[in-house]
């Protein structure tokens, strides 16, 4: 691989139309050759789209995660665990899409220093795991009630009296600046939380993973994680709670009430009210809202990725799917059972052709260390991603309501076109001209700024983003990178192919992870977004950018799942797990080669998927 | 007469303990089909058959006579003695009440394998490999594609002979083994017919995985995959969850078969249609895996095996298993710990990320 295949990032091009972009995000993303340093730094070193976290390019204001994570990680690699050989992870922005490297530790000698403090520290979480985990649940669940507490209050043409009798001393512009910085703030410690835990949680997998490998030299990576996930993981429970729900419309007789898809969630609700039985069913769907509706449609990291909360029609939706397995005498719920004999057959098995006691004393050390660590690297996901986002879209969505009162943006969805450092100067501009009772400059300013945005972020989205920028490396020692991205040499050399043949019409085969086992044929559907996923037919093979937990009902209508990007552990490739079906993940383009209609194989012992044309 | 069961016997019906009636060859057959692992089908001729024989015939006074001759200084005495021997054996004739137990349960081999007469392989089976008359006649006499009763029969006495070659003669002589306390067995054995056939490992061969089991494949008889004339289908299935986690299809050019007219074993063309096509079925592989897994665990080793997928028997492919022999290679390699033990989990994770995680 040391040839590279991929363009230098300096070499990309604005895309017609869109110069000027830079100004849309933060300037220490751009790729810069101004300095001599600093280019030979970022011509050296190999960047991959972030595609997991952003199959779309980013709008200005969503980059807030990119940066909360950019910190967040880095820190914990770089300055709290010291983590050997491994910094953080750098950030990059071309055409409004996200490129990232793992910065190594290069000099041995600091690697070795790193050593102690490396064992010291990590070696107090592990020691400690459970009772932090128990304070960080305790964390979270407290900034989530904190954000959900946050208010979001309009500028009144005259505040309130008791303003005066209660001695604020305060106004509601210094209300709104102050707790828009909040909302930030809690935004931004949330990542930090995200990330206290994670890496720490790789590196264990990791090792666990490199162990398994050298004694089981074909050991697919499936394996090894069937073996360490947990069974009763909190990102299943929303699902779950669907199911709970269909099986109590169907105990309790409503389920004809529940109609098709074009009834909307507000008819079925209100018609369910006039019965005994359907108050008891609309009391149990209330309860369930709360938390489990913060489900994301797609990986939370966008604000268009809405709740179920947000849209109550989706969990219907998937209710409405249950009910009809239930009605066709199918067992909706998870294998458990099959599941966990599956696990400890797995462990048992291997663990016994293990050929000494010392192999078998590490794979037991490993293996413990690992199941222990696993369950946080399923679950921080339903705390972060989906719950605490849900609430913060919405928040901000309140800011951009005053916004929108003040005339700075036309509509409440433009306001994402802004940057949150803009935001604050134009919360600022708002503020300051209410104070005065003069007219701001923000609606001369934004909206005009917006429109053009909006231009410019369309162009991104139809010129598809180059994989990887840069100059591969021979290897990649950054563990997590591997875990989360799969990128490994396979993959990369994998992209560049596809990048050689450039006509995806002639592409007839494609590779990627073997995410679930099993081989099955089909009908393919691409899928770019949640919103596409009704028009997915039974029997047919998904095809996605990537998935997120609140796809999960379709899984059973389903054959088998491509995604363009995920390791191992990504959500597809857990949930294909465990309905036991095939599944091919971080395939790089499967989305811009597979047109839905088309026949394909999909193999999920082998990682490919063959096209017919 | 007493009970077929002295004469013949189905290889179902032979194990270990049977070794002094059937020999250790059709013994171990016997167990193999006992352990579920599905040899080929046959039937042992007993060395009760092999003492009747001569005596309905009263060949032991005249083999006895006939060794006085043998000089222990004189090879040419050896030679000419042995020949007489056998040429005794060869041309006598199988009295009509042995010869029915025979034929009739060729007659009944032919049709559990749906093939008017079958075409087996005749082999001496010896009773005690340490006997060094019986081992020598183990080694020697197998013969392939014997088809019909009357070349079945021939050839039976062929194995018989066997025990009279002149080195057998003269080792026992020399050893002071009582030649007519040495007895024979002969198996008789289907030929696999196959119409896919290769080797399969019970760990991988090339990564040493024990988790994996290897199959090569070509169309046609094992030859070509064994002598590596041609690149076979090659799956690697995984021992606990039985699923395929490689396959790779060979471009299979040359392919061994039976010219039907001779029945010697010929070189073929893979005719072009054929040369990349998947010459076994995933499930197929997947149940001769666990096939391989069963003689792994009869054995308790890693075992290096041939196997043939038979055309003769209609409806489900079936599975042969030719040979079984311990795999050497990664068997034979000094055992040690795959990683250094440490005192915890976090020694090794950080030794594991000191070291960085080379792919590839």
């Amino acid at each position: 691989m040391a040839d590279s295949k991929f363009p230098s990032p300096h070499e990309i091009e604005a895309i017609p139309g869109t110069e000027g972009w830079e100004r849309m995000y933060p300037y220490h993303y751009l790729f810069s050759t101004k300095d001599k340093e600093r280019k030979e730094y970022e011509k050296n070193a190999f960047w991959f789209n972030d595609a997991l976290h952003y199959p779309e390019p980013m709008y200005p204001f969503d980059i807030i995660w990119d940066e909360a994570w950019f910190l967040a990680l880095s820190q914990f690699n770089t300055r709290i665990f010291m983590i050997p050989p491994a910094l953080g992870i750098d950030h990059r922005i071309i055409n409004g899409n996200i490129y990232i490297t793992p910065v190594p530790v290069t000099d041995p000698e600091e690697v070795q220093k790193r050593i102690p403090l490396f064992m010291e520290r990590a070696g107090y979480y592990y020691e400690n795991w459970d009772k932090l985990h128990d304070q960080w649940e305790k964390k979270m669940k407290g900034i989530i009630s904190e954000i959900e507490a946050l208010e979001i209050g309009p500028l009144p043409e005259m505040e309130d009296i008791s303003v005066v009798k209660n001695g604020l001393g305060t106004s509601s512009g210094y209300e709104l600046l102050k707790n828009y910085d909040k909302l930030i703030d809690l935004g931004i410690l949330c990542w930090q939380y995200h990330f206290e835990f994670l890496n720490l949680g790789y590196a264990s997998y990791v090792t666990f993973v490199d162990f398994c490998t050298k004694a089981f030299p074909d050991i697919p990576l499936q394996k090894i994680t069937q073996m360490v996930a947990g069974i009763d993981v909190i990102l299943y429970r929303p699902d779950d709670e669907l199911k709970k729900l269909a099986k109590l419309a169907v105990e309790l007789e409503i389920q004809a009430q529940f109609g098709e898809d074009t009834k909307d969630v507000k008819d079925v609700i209100s018609e369910l009210q006039t019965s005994e039985n359907g108050q008891k069913w609309v009391t149990a769907w209330d309860d369930t809202k709360q938390p489990w509706f913060n489900i994301s449609t797609g990986t939370g990291w966008y604000h268009q990725d809405v709740s179920w909360n947000d849209n109550l029609n989706i969990p219907m939706s998937s209710i409405r799917i249950y009910l009809g397995k239930l009605k066709e005498g199918k067992n909706i719920d998870r294998p458990i059972e099959r599941i966990q004999e599956e696990r400890k057959i797995l462990i048992k098995e291997y663990r016994s052709m293990l050929k000494t006691d010392e192999d078998r004393q590490t794979f037991d050390q490993l293996h413990g260390t690992s199941e222990l660590v696993f369950p946080y690297v399923e679950n921080h996901m339903f705390y972060v991603e989906h719950w605490f986002h849900s609430v913060f879209w919405n928040k901000m969505r309140e800011v951009a309501g005053i916004m929108t009162d003040h005339k700075f943006i036309n509509q409440i969805e433009d306001v994402w076109y802004l940057s949150r450092s803009e935001i604050k100067e134009a919360l600022w501009d708002l503020t300051t001209s209410w104070a005065t009772g003069t007219k701001g400059y923000g609606p001369l300013h934004w909206p005009e700024e917006i429109e053009w945005r909006k231009g410019v972020y369309q162009k991104f989205k139809d010129n598809p983003p180059v994989p990887a920028v840069g100059t591969p490396p021979e290897v990649i020692a950054e563990p997590f990178t591997i875990v989360l991205w799969g990128v490994t040499n396979e993959s990369m050399a994998a992209w560049a192919k596809l990048k050689e043949i450039g006509d995806p019409d002639k592409v007839n085969e494609i590779e990627g992870f073997a995410g679930s086992p099993g081989v099955v044929e089909g009908i393919a559907r691409v899928c770019r977004s949640v919103e596409d996923i009704g028009q997915l037919k039974e029997g047919e093979i998904l095809v996605a950018p990537t998935t997120s937990p609140s796809w999960a009902p379709i899984f059973q209508k389903i054959k088998g799942v491509i995604t363009d990007v995920g390791g191992i552990m990504s959500h597809a490739a857990i949930v294909c797990r465990e309905y036991g079906m095939p599944a091919v993940v971080g395939t790089g383009q499967a989305t811009t080669i597979i047109k839905s209609g088309m026949k394909i194989k999909l193999n999920g012992d082998t990682g490919r998927i063959y096209i017919e044309r | 007469m007493e009970k077929r069961y002295d004469y013949v016997l189905w290889f179902e019906e032979c194990d270990l303990e049977s070794v002094s009636l059937v020999g250790g060859k059709n013994a171990s057959l016997g167990e193999l089909l006992n352990a579920d692992i599905p040899v080929p089908p046959g039937f042992a001729i007993t060395t009760k058959a092999y003492s009747l024989f001569l005596e309905q015939n009263n060949l032991k006074d005249e083999i006895k006579t006939l060794l006085k001759q043998v000089k222990s200084d004189d090879v040419e005495s050896g030679e000419k003695t042995s020949k007489a021997i056998r040429e005794l054996i060869e041309s006598a004739h199988i009295h009509d009440d042995l010869q029915d137990y025979i034929c009739e349960f060729y007659r009944r081999l032919s049709k559990r394998c749906h093939v008017p007469a079958v075409p087996v392989a005749v082999r001496s089976s010896a009773t005690a490999e340490d006997l060094p008359g019986a081992s020598f006649a183990g080694q020697q006499d197998t013969f392939l594609w014997i088809r019909g009763v009357d070349s079945m029969l021939n050839h039976i006495k062929k194995c018989w002979s066997s025990l009279f070659t002149a080195r057998a003669i003269y080792y026992r002589q020399k050893m002071g083994f009582v030649h007519d306390k040495v007895e024979i067995s002969v198996g008789i054995q289907k030929m696999a017919n196959a119409w896919t056939a290769g080797v399969m490992f019970t760990i991988n061969p090339a990564t040493g995985d024990p988790a994996s089991i290897a199959i090569d494949a070509n169309w046609g008889f094992g030859e070509s995959v064994v002598s590596g004339e041609c690149t076979p289908d090659n799956f690697i299935i995984n021992k606990i969850t039985n699923d395929i986690t490689k396959k790779s299809i060979g471009h299979k050019t040359v392919l061994y078969t039976r010219d039907p007219e001779n029945h010697c074993v010929v070189k073929q063309d893979v005719p072009s249609e054929r040369a990349d096509t998947q010459c076994v079925v995933d499930a197929d592989a997947i149940q001769l895996a666990k096939v391989g897994k069963q003689i792994e665990k009869h054995y308790g080793r890693p075992m290096d095996i041939e196997w043939a997928i038979d055309k003769d028997t209609p409806g489900k492919a079936k599975i042969l298993i030719l040979q079984s022999r311990p795999e050497t290679v990664w068997s034979e390699k000094k055992v040690e710990p795959i990683a250094k033990p440490r005192a915890s989990a976090l020694e090794h994770i950080c030794a594991g990320l000191v070291a960085g995680r080379k792919v590839n």
